[in-house]
């Protein structure tokens, strides 16, 4: 029998650490199966992010340079400009790339740099123990809000990706999830039509990738795949927000 | 069977999205335990698998290979 599906090239063969169900590490293999597609292992750069993922670095088979906390589009900025003919990626969860890094994420964004972001949304501060971000939604529980996020004295839940989708020098943003084999599907395309618009000098990119968190949402992986396609969705609908070549 | 998968036990952590993913049904729990304490997936003895892939798809571990006539 022929070997349709295995593990990608620029993925390593180390265990991820992150727990069981974890869409971090669907968005790692995706990203990994895009960089082995468009054949751009050699020339491609990421930037890992504090959070959850910060030693992505360990996963990918790829050049790697952490950034500070929320700086991940600045650095990505930096590399992309002294290296132009490298493929850079940024790679941020909500409370790096929405909370601490808003300044650098907007302004990168704003100024249409070439690189691209794939956003992980998780709705809560994953590493730190499941604390509120920007992202959490109306009524939901975290550790930082005992009673539901309420809007009066936490806020509304941002949409980043919309934002960002208000600036001129924002080229290509979609929102995507992994809590379905279809959806997964469907992300690594936009994952991988990004990397192909950063190649062909489009402009700045973004992927928004709504992403489970059992064990911070204190649910089972199977009920938090469930919790993202009936809570989440409503808040996040999925689709492409811009899209300059359309 | 047109198809089958081999499963990595080491690196199965046993979030059953794979179980629900597949169609056929042809996937479930081991009744032994891995080194880090779950009880990873195994093919079931009678599966039709027909390597379609979903299991692999939404696998997060990437510890699942299909392989397909």
């Amino acid at each position: 029998m022929k070997k349709v599906f295995s593990r990608p090239k620029s993925l390593k063969n180390t265990a991820f650490h992150y727990c069981g169900g974890c869409g971090h590490s669907i968005a790692h293999r995706l990203i990994a199966e895009s960089i082995d597609e468009l054949d751009i292992q050699d020339r491609i750069i990421g930037v890992p992010p504090a959070g959850c993922a910060v030693i992505a670095y360990n996963y990918f088979d790829i050049d790697m340079l952490e950034s500070p906390h929320g700086r991940g589009c600045a650095v990505a900025t930096g590399i992309k400009r002294v290296l132009p003919d490298r493929v850079v990626f940024s790679y941020q969860g909500d409370g790096d790339l929405a909370a601490i890094g808003t300044a650098e994420t907007f302004h990168a964004a704003n100024r249409g740099e070439n690189i691209t972001v794939i956003f992980i949304n998780n709705a809560v501060y994953g590493m730190t123990g499941g604390q509120m971000a920007p992202t959490t939604l109306l009524g939901q529980v975290s550790t930082t809000t005992q009673p539901g996020r309420s809007a009066l004295l936490d806020g509304h839940p941002v949409h980043f990706s919309e934002i960002l989708g208000q600036l001129p020098g924002t080229m290509y943003i979609e929102r995507c999830a992994v809590n379905t084999p279809a959806n997964v599907m469907k992300a690594k395309k936009a994952v991988k039509k990004a990397f192909q618009y950063q190649m062909d000098n489009v402009g700045f990119s973004l992927i928004e990738i709504l992403s489970q968190c059992p064990t911070n949402w204190k649910m089972s992986p199977v009920e938090a795949c469930r919790w993202v396609n009936e809570v989440m969705m409503k808040e996040y609908p999925l689709g492409i927000i811009k899209d300059s070549k359309r | 069977m047109k198809g089958t998968v081999t499963i990595n036990s080491e690196l199965c952590k046993e979030c059953h999205l794979c179980t629900i993913s597949c169609k056929k049904e042809n996937l479930q729990p081991s009744s032994e335990l891995n080194s880090k304490g779950f009880h990873p997936i195994i093919l079931k003895a009678d599966a039709d698998c027909n390597g379609c892939a979903l299991c692999a798809t939404i696998c997060p571990d990437v510890a699942i290979e299909v392989y397909r006539e």
